[in-house]
């Protein structure tokens, strides 16, 4: 129980981490896959926890929803490469104020 | 008959309105058959009205279209009141005016704008119609404030040149000054009198008030302000001549026949007031007189024909205002009435010679036009035979009775009627002369149909038969005593005065016996020339004593302390907004990192409270 949820935690921790240090786009929607199965975790042990089906239920709303961010995802991180020929995020700055 | 009354104002209102509303190719076909149709229709009905009127009783009439202001114990109808003064008025504003809208579908064809003039005309004329039908105060003001309105639009109507866009607001101000005062007068008469309507508050200041008392002085000056800076009198007569700018038949139906007439009118329907406060109708006559002379002057050394007619227009409706001055009422109406005629006449023609000489204003360019244009110098000649009142011409009438009422009230008065008589005689002829006798003859390039010569024709035989008209205004103005024995001396100088300046203009530009450049070789002429030439430096004078110190003011004011707080909160949020703007960096990691800060922030929040 309360390691399902540990793991979930330390999980998420370092999904953000990465998010935060990593550059590379590619990389970043990585972790932010990595973070999400995190959120996923949580609900599955939770759910297991109180012996409802809710939490494996919002597991799979998260996957499909996995899906598309990264069906989305990646297709904008291709567009950019083709347009800046780079995925660094710190180089494509343009939008700012 | 009668009671179609109501829509004499509402045709030509109902042509603006199908004119601004249509589209600009569909109104462009339209735009004459609207724009004269309305104003011809309604000019038609204004002579069955008209007929049947002077057939009846002469009893005033009243018409209520419906209402318009009704609030508590006050009601403000849109009442139309006909009487022989209104239906005199009425015959000037929609047969004038049908001439003109005639002559302007032709004089006004190559224009971009022409759907646009006819439009503004239409609400001009229902405007006009308004201000002489309406049976109480506030509803005049609107008649007065939409010829006003009207004045503006066309006197800009060419308004990509800056100088036409400045010549109407000048127009505008300057009348509006006059406005204001009017605005205060019928305010002062509702607060004494406790109605505006026209007819009873007459009445009731003759019943209440005594000659001379200090509240009728004081209503019949704020009237008189507003009469002034319409009419263009003194001191706000600086308008008129810059109001040249607008199109020629504009010139002759507002700046001439009609709406510089405006204040004659107001101060002829309020007769009693003025008969009340016996100073100010002396004042009307000062103003006229005073004026009459100054704008005469004025006419003589200007060279742009129209600018001549311009000072010539300020110049007889000073002759209107003596004869109002002088108690001459049907006189002054009668002026009026042949006034409109013949400077109708001459702006019409000048708009002609302007018309067929590609657009050049100064005389002095012209010249010898006699063969080349003989209509045109023929109407021209009329316009300015009954302009100087030579006898037999419609003008002389008018004048001549409106200088022998002066002579009944003060020879001083007379003499200076005289004295601008001989000055109109001067300055019209002059102009006659200059265009067209003489040799140079500029190359006349466009001839006119007969959309622009039918109307001078029939202007030129109102011109010269006009005085023959009887107008019954006994109904409507106290009679007048006329004394029977009319000095043959006073009548013979009165007849005289005008040929003397005929005979100075053909001495000095027919004949060349005195020779105006002769003149102008003396040192102390050309100072003198400038200055008339100026209309008197009456606008330099406005400007250095009211224009600039205003300027100045308004420069030292402009950082004022009130200014600095809202300069401060100008101040703060440019700083905020360079902060959040700041913020926005463009890089992915900020803004993530900045949203798992936030959230950690709110749940530590939600945890901790």
């Amino acid at each position: 129980m309360e390691q399902g949820l540990l793991l979930s935690a330390m999980l998420f921790a370092l999904g953000l981490l990465g998010v935060l240090v990593r550059r590379n786009l590619i990389m970043i929607l990585m972790s932010l896959e990595v973070m999400l199965n995190a959120t996923g975790l949580a609900f599955v042990v939770a759910g297991s926890r109180w012996g409802q089906a809710d939490g494996q239920i919002m597991f799979l709303l998260i996957l499909a929803l996995a899906a598309a961010e990264v069906g989305v995802g990646l297709g904008l991180a291709l567009h950019i490469f083709h347009r800046f020929a780079t995925l660094d995020a710190d180089s494509i700055n343009e939008m700012q104020g | 008959m009668l009671k179609l009354l109501n829509w004499v104002p509402l045709l030509p209102f109902f042509g603006f309105l199908i004119l601004t509303l249509s589209s600009q190719g569909f109104s462009r076909l339209l735009a004459p058959w609207v724009g004269i149709g309305s104003v011809g229709i309604s000019a038609l009905l204004v002579f069955l009205i008209g007929f049947e009127f002077q057939h009846g009783p002469m009893q005033p009439y009243r018409l209520v279209m419906g209402s318009w202001i009704a609030i508590d114990g006050l009601s403000i109808p849109f009442g139309l009141y006909l009487d022989a003064l209104s239906m005199t008025m009425l015959y000037v504003v929609t047969g004038i005016g049908l001439l003109i809208h005639v002559y302007s579908a032709e004089f006004m064809e190559c224009d971009p704008g022409y759907p646009r003039f006819f439009a503004y005309m239409n609400l001009f004329v229902s405007a006009m119609l308004v201000l002489v039908l309406a049976d109480n105060l506030v509803l005049l003001y609107l008649g007065w404030e939409g010829v006003g309105l009207g004045s503006y639009l066309l006197i800009g109507f060419w308004y990509e040149d800056r100088d036409n866009g400045y010549a109407a607001r000048k127009a505008f101000v300057m009348t509006r000054i006059g406005d204001t005062a009017l605005a205060l007068g019928l305010l002062l008469l509702y607060t004494q009198l406790h109605t505006f309507d026209i007819q009873s508050l007459m009445l009731q200041a003759a019943h209440q008030w005594t000659p001379g008392a200090l509240i009728a002085i004081v209503s019949a000056s704020l009237l008189l302000g507003g009469a002034v800076g319409k009419s263009a009198q003194l001191p706000l007569q600086t308008w008129l001549p810059d109001a040249m700018a607008g199109p020629t038949p504009v010139s002759a139906l507002i700046h001439a026949a009609t709406m510089v007439t405006a204040g004659v009118y107001l101060i002829a329907r309020t007769h009693e007031l003025f008969i009340l406060a016996p100073t100010v109708q002396f004042a009307v006559a000062m103003i006229g007189v005073v004026t009459l002379l100054i704008s005469g002057c004025s006419a003589i050394v200007q060279t742009d024909i129209k600018r001549i007619l311009a000072y010539s227009t300020i110049s007889q409706i000073g002759y209107m205002f003596l004869a109002l001055g002088v108690g001459a009422w049907s006189s002054a109406i009668f002026h009026l009435l042949t006034h409109a005629f013949f400077k109708a006449l001459l702006f019409l023609a000048g708009g002609a010679v302007i018309f067929c000489v590609h657009h050049e204003h100064n005389i002095f360019k012209m010249g010898g036009l006699r063969k080349t244009m003989p209509l045109t110098f023929w109407s021209f000649m009329i316009g300015s035979a009954a302009l100087s009142a030579l006898p037999f011409t419609s003008g002389f009438y008018s004048k001549h009775e409106i200088l022998l009422a002066a002579f009944d009230n003060s020879s001083v008065l007379w003499a200076a009627g005289c004295l601008g008589a001989v000055i109109t005689g001067i300055y019209s002829f002059r102009l006659v002369f200059v265009v067209f006798f003489g040799s140079q003859s500029p190359v006349v390039e466009k001839k006119f149909g007969r959309f622009m010569s039918t109307p001078l024709i029939l202007l030129s035989i109102l011109a010269l038969f006009g005085g023959m008209l009887h107008i019954p205004l006994d109904s409507v103005f106290p009679a007048v005593f006329y004394p029977n024995h009319e000095h043959p001396l006073v009548s013979a100088i009165t007849v005289a005065a005008p040929l003397l300046g005929l005979l100075i203009a053909v001495l000095f530009y027919l004949n060349g016996t005195v020779s105006a450049q002769h003149l102008a070789n003396f040192k102390w002429v050309e100072p003198i020339r400038q200055f008339l030439l100026t209309g008197w430096g009456i606008d330099s004078l406005y400007d250095s004593l009211l224009v600039q110190p205003f300027k100045l003011i308004a420069q030292h004011n402009k950082n004022d302390a009130i200014d600095r707080p809202y300069l401060g909160i100008a101040w703060l949020s440019r700083k905020l907004h360079c902060m959040a703007s700041a913020s926005q960096t463009g890089r992915v990691r900020w803004y993530a990192g900045s949203m798992a800060l936030g959230a950690v922030v709110v749940i530590a929040i939600g945890l901790l409270s």
